[in-house]
């Protein structure tokens, strides 16, 4: 099951998994018992869906917190507590601003005790590598997104490290710098210019991933699982325009997507080996992994606005109601990351359904989008209604309540039940965000009180204007 | 929560613009000279100190009233709130690191910090003073370091709060960073958390050396039954020179503290405050920055610089890699078994020690009497009315002008800093001339107190009304012209919402440094008569003066107890909804 059991890995995890304890005495699952390991001379790309548990696991295998269960191994020899020789390149920069580039960069090198003149003699060294030669002085308030980000691989390669983990490290930089960069740090790989012996890259983008990469590891999420594993065989520089690249994408596309589905693989000898197919675990081995720990069974909502939710199926509607993920995505200008939740609500509230890569609106989803605005709210609280578990909670509670309102703790213990902490406030934002669309209830914030809410009025039928004389509103 | 306030109505008033535009220091020689001949003159006073201070006890102390005397006794207070406050420095480094690293001791230390922050401060006087003066029997040190205990008790807990908030909020990817890259704990402290903690610590230092002052003006002259505590200082000077009716005394002192205070700003919180900007975190350097021209003059000193690259940068460098060394040797062993069990009797102790003292005071309780009760829940509500009257008169007249002020740019660059001054100046110091006037014009304490506690209050709602009116943005206010509302409409809609957090935040602070102030406003020792009249203030007052140290005990509690309660009732949720309905967001 394991990816690969190289006995030269550098790290190696063997069936970690990492959960957090609920205030209720049980505990969240958020990375399911997982194998991985880093070899030497690759750079290995970790692409998931946000919130899918990428960073954890990226913050397990480079030390910086701890697996509940399961061993990570450092040459063959299990670690622990003490660091590896490993470095971060943050999504944030997470440079000192009070101290100047060089300072920064020789910080990590004052924690290794290494003398003034030493220290400073490999700073510059390495500035001049990344091309900062010149700012020294300068603190990083005074640079932009990409010089920023330029310290911070300074920063980390400064230390020699063995594995160059980046967390998301182009994501907070505009496009244009994000591919100069993205350049920059291949060729300088390529070229081995980098003293380090690998690179493990975080990302949500499928496009650098497939850019970069000579593995990709697809996650999945709730908890975090390895779906999808793959050996790239595409050569170096790529072209995003091949269609060998272009079919890795749209595959990539497929598998985050439609996990369960099967699809048919890239061509294995010129494109991608693939190690682990999506769906990841079989039925019979995922069966088998102890069930101590709860994982999420409770309906998750997409965390997208219901504003989104319109423009995406307006958009769809024009585009005559179907179009590839991928082109989808290229034309809107949008991540992945920001338009996988649309599309999942989209599917959720039944507006639109996912096939094979591509996206089709269903009947509802038309009439939704030729709707004007009275009738979309009575659309989207139909759909609502029907699809949404929570929705559906909040309603029939209100309708039995005698004075048609309940405190928002009562949902928030709900939720308390299935999903980590900060994704219960998602969670609940999102719920309430599209029942107060919906017109299901009014939400006053300040007392925390849901209140039944007159049900919106298609242009005055006499049906629905009964149909709201039996809820009063409180 | 009441924290964040302190430095808010402060931020961005600079009463001394023009300094900035002195030309800078081009003569390298003359910032030599000038630091050569501080350093002598702090040499000397040091002497000076140290024979005082070890000289043997003399009960009263002759406070002069000559003008000349001033310079000293201004230096002697200074190096009181000096000192005081490089212990509340420490203490806030030591606390605030255990409250934010130890989530078991968090969860007690921080509502502790909340309950310690409304203790009157004032009425630990007696029992400090009794314990110091008992400590170093013969000794004048022991008055000194009473005087000293208490101001430290005023000024550390927002500086506590400030640190161990600071720390909190650093960013999760920033610690990681010192994480992955292996700092120790010295490298972490001094690269990541103190500088990361730098601003909020200079705005919340400024806030409690100015309280500071405010308790220093009332201890330095204390009477405690028959005996007379007195240190020379600025305090005892004001009080012995209104105590006479000296009016050119009086002034003298004024002017001097005024001056004090001036010179404190110029050559500690500007050049601090400018200094600090680097620790600013922002992504983009921002356009206006303070500026601090003693700062100018530090950096462009040829001399200075010198001694810094000999001494301080060698040294730095030398613990920085002792702490690396011992650092990447140590493999995070676990505490030593005895060193837990040290820990747990110690906290054993700490505990059995707490038990013995609530029991002790449950005993002095039960034996107070039923009218010596009866009196202070009276006082008590005098009390709070008089606080709530003050806050009231605070509020009426500060809010229109404020606003007023606010509105105006070029007012208020004029009353800005003019109003920082009057904050600035303890109301404590001037408590002795404000009583010699309402004594002549012939109102009472009773109603004289009120205007006693107004003097100390009314400037945090003014400071903090005229930011508030300062921070409405310019498109609300042409929004208002445009649908023409005017009059009552313009302050309902517009106005009253839009200062609503900051006059809170005044508020809040006025609150509790008016009940604090009651104590020695509603309770006068002048010329040799004792002006009073009811109140809590003045019920621990009295029982202090007579040595009633049950009543004493119980009427604190009290009090500490009414301060928590409002705290919790009223501001904390006034705060809440500021942060979150009145809040605006940029």
């Amino acid at each position: 099951m394991v990816s690969s059991t190289q006995n030269d890995a550098i790290i190696e995890a063997v069936e970690i998994e990492k959960s957090y304890p609920q205030p209720d005495g049980t505990r969240i699952q958020v990375v399911s018992q997982t194998n991985l390991s880093i070899e030497p001379g690759k750079i290995i790309a970790l692409l998931g869906p946000s919130g899918c548990g990428k960073s954890t696991l990226l913050r397990i295998l480079s030390g910086l917190s701890k697996p509940t269960a399961g061993m990570l191994a450092w040459h063959g020899k299990p670690l622990d507590g003490q660091t590896p020789n490993v470095a971060i390149v943050f999504q944030s920069f997470a440079l000192f601003p009070w101290l100047t580039v060089l300072e920064n960069v020789e910080a990590p090198l004052e924690a290794r005790a290494v003398g003034a003149v030493e220290r400073r003699k490999r700073a510059l060294r390495t500035l001049d590598t990344v091309g900062l030669d010149g700012f020294e002085t300068a603190y990083p308030k005074e640079l932009s997104g990409g010089m920023k980000q330029r310290v911070g691989f300074a920063r980390a390669l400064v230390v020699e490290p063995e594995v160059l983990f980046m967390d998301e490290p182009f994501s907070a930089l505009d496009v244009l710098t994000a591919e100069n960069l993205r350049g920059e740090l291949l060729e300088l790989w390529l070229n081995k210019k980098m003293p380090t012996k690998a690179i493990f890259i975080v990302t949500h983008n499928i496009e650098e991933a497939v850019m970069l990469a000579d593995r990709v590891i697809v996650l999945g999420r709730n908890p975090a699982r390895i779906r999808s594993d793959l050996n790239l065989r595409l050569q170096h520089p790529r072209d995003r325009k091949s269609p060998r690249f272009l079919e890795l994408v749209d595959y990539i596309y497929k598998v985050m997507t439609e996990p369960d589905a099967e699809h048919a693989p890239p061509d294995a000898e010129t494109t991608a080996e693939i190690v682990l197919p999506a769906g990841g675990l079989t039925k019979d081995t995922r069966r088998k992994q102890p069930t101590v720990v709860r994982t999420t069974k409770y309906q998750m909502l997409p965390h997208a606005r219901v504003g989104g939710i319109a423009g995406l199926i307006e958009f769809l509607h024009d585009r005559g109601g179907h179009e590839d993920l991928f082109r989808l995505a290229e034309e809107l200008v949008m991540d992945v990351e920001d338009l996988l939740p649309i599309i999942e609500a989209c599917v959720l509230l039944g507006f639109a359904w996912l096939k094979e890569g591509d996206v089709q609106i269903s009947p509802q989803g038309s009439a939704f989008a030729e709707a004007d605005i009275q009738q979309r709210k009575v659309l989207f609280r139909q759909a609502a209604l029907e699809h949404v578990t929570i929705l559906k909670q909040i309603d029939s509670i209100l309708k039995r309540k005698s004075d048609h309102s309940i405190n928002d703790e009562f949902f928030h213990d709900i939720l308390d039940e299935h999903f980590a902490e900060d994704e219960v406030q998602r969670q609940f934002e999102t719920a309430m965000n599209w029942g107060r669309h919906a017109e299901i209830f009014d939400y006053d914030r300040e007392s925390g009180r849901l209140v039944q809410a007159e049900p919106p009025a298609p242009q005055d039928t006499a049906a629905e204007s009964q149909n709201s004389a039996t809820t009063p509103k409180a | 929560m009441t924290h964040e306030k302190k430095s808010a109505g402060l931020r961005g008033f600079s009463p001394y613009r023009f300094w900035g535009v002195l030309p800078s220091i081009e003569i390298s020689y003359l910032p030599d000279l000038l630091m050569g001949a501080a350093g002598m003159a702090l040499f000397y006073g040091l002497l000076v100190v140290g024979r005082t201070w070890l000289g043997p006890f003399t009960p009263e102390v002759e406070i002069r009233r000559s003008p000349l005397a001033l310079p000293a006794y201004a230096g002697y207070s200074l190096l009181r709130i000096t000192i005081a406050y490089v212990l509340s420095l420490a203490f806030t480094f030591v606390y605030g690191y255990i409250a934010a690293y130890n989530a078991r001791a968090e969860r007690f230390m921080i509502p502790l910090l909340d309950v310690l922050q409304s203790i009157p401060v004032l009425s630990f006087l007696p029992g400090v003073m009794l314990a110091m003066v008992a400590l170093f029997p013969g000794r004048q040190l022991g008055v000194e370091a009473g005087a000293i205990l208490l101001i430290f008790t005023g000024q550390v807990w927002n500086m506590a709060f400030s640190f161990y908030a600071s720390l909190k909020s650093i960013p999760t990817e920033m610690r990681e960073a010192a994480k992955v890259y292996g700092f120790s704990w010295w490298q972490r402290f001094l690269q990541m958390e103190l500088p990361f903690s730098a601003i909020g610590l200079v705005w919340n230092s400024m806030m409690s050396v100015a309280g500071g002052w405010f308790f220093l003006m009332a201890c330095e002259m204390f009477v405690l039954g028959s005996r007379d505590f007195r240190l020379p200082g600025l305090g005892s000077y004001l009080q012995t020179a209104a105590s006479a009716g000296d009016t050119p005394s009086i002034l003298w002192g004024v002017a001097t503290m005024i001056a004090v205070i001036v010179l404190l700003d110029q050559f500690v919180w500007r050049p601090v405050i400018a200094w600090a900007e680097k620790f600013k975190v922002e992504q983009v350097e921002s356009t206006e920055t303070s500026r601090s021209w003693v700062l100018d003059l530090i950096r462009h000193s040829r001399a200075l610089a010198q001694i810094r690259k000999k001494t301080v940068a060698p040294l730095g460098e030398r613990l920085m890699l002792h702490f690396a060394h011992t650092h990447s040797g140590e493999e995070r062993q676990k505490a030593s078994p005895w060193k837990v069990w040290l820990l747990r009797l110690l906290l054993v102790a700490v505990l059995a020690a707490i038990g013995y003292g609530v029991v002790r005071v449950a005993m002095i309780l039960s034996g107070i009497q039923k009218a010596e009760l009866q009196e202070a829940g009276i006082g008590l509500g005098a009390t709070f009315l008089r606080v709530n009257v003050a806050l009231l008169i605070g509020a009426l007249w500060t809010i229109p002008a404020g606003v007023a002020i606010g509105f105006q740019p070029r007012l208020a660059r004029i009353a800005q800093p003019l109003a920082q001054i009057a904050a600035s100046v303890p109301a404590t110091a001037l408590f002795p001339v404000v009583l010699l006037l309402l004594i002549r014009v012939g109102g009472g304490l009773g109603v004289g107190s009120i205007v006693l506690l107004l003097l100390g209050t009314q400037w945090y709602i003014l400071f903090n009304v005229i930011a508030g009116a300062i921070a409405i943005p310019t498109d609300l206010k042409e929004c208002c012209s445009v649908f023409r509302l005017e009059g009552l409409q313009r302050w309902r809609k517009l106005i009253l919402p839009g200062i609503f957090p900051y006059l809170v935040t005044g508020l809040v602070t006025a609150s509790g440094g008016a009940w604090n102030a009651s104590i020695i406003a509603e309770y006068f020792h002048f010329k040799g008569q004792i002006y009073t009249t009811v109140g809590l203030g003045a019920t621990i007052s009295q029982a202090t003066d007579q040595g009633n140290f049950n009543l004493l005990l119980a009427a604190t509690m009290m009090m500490a107890a009414t301060v928590v309660t409002i705290n919790r009732l009223v501001w904390r949720r006034l705060y809440r909804l500021a942060e979150t309905r009145f809040r605006l967001e940029t």
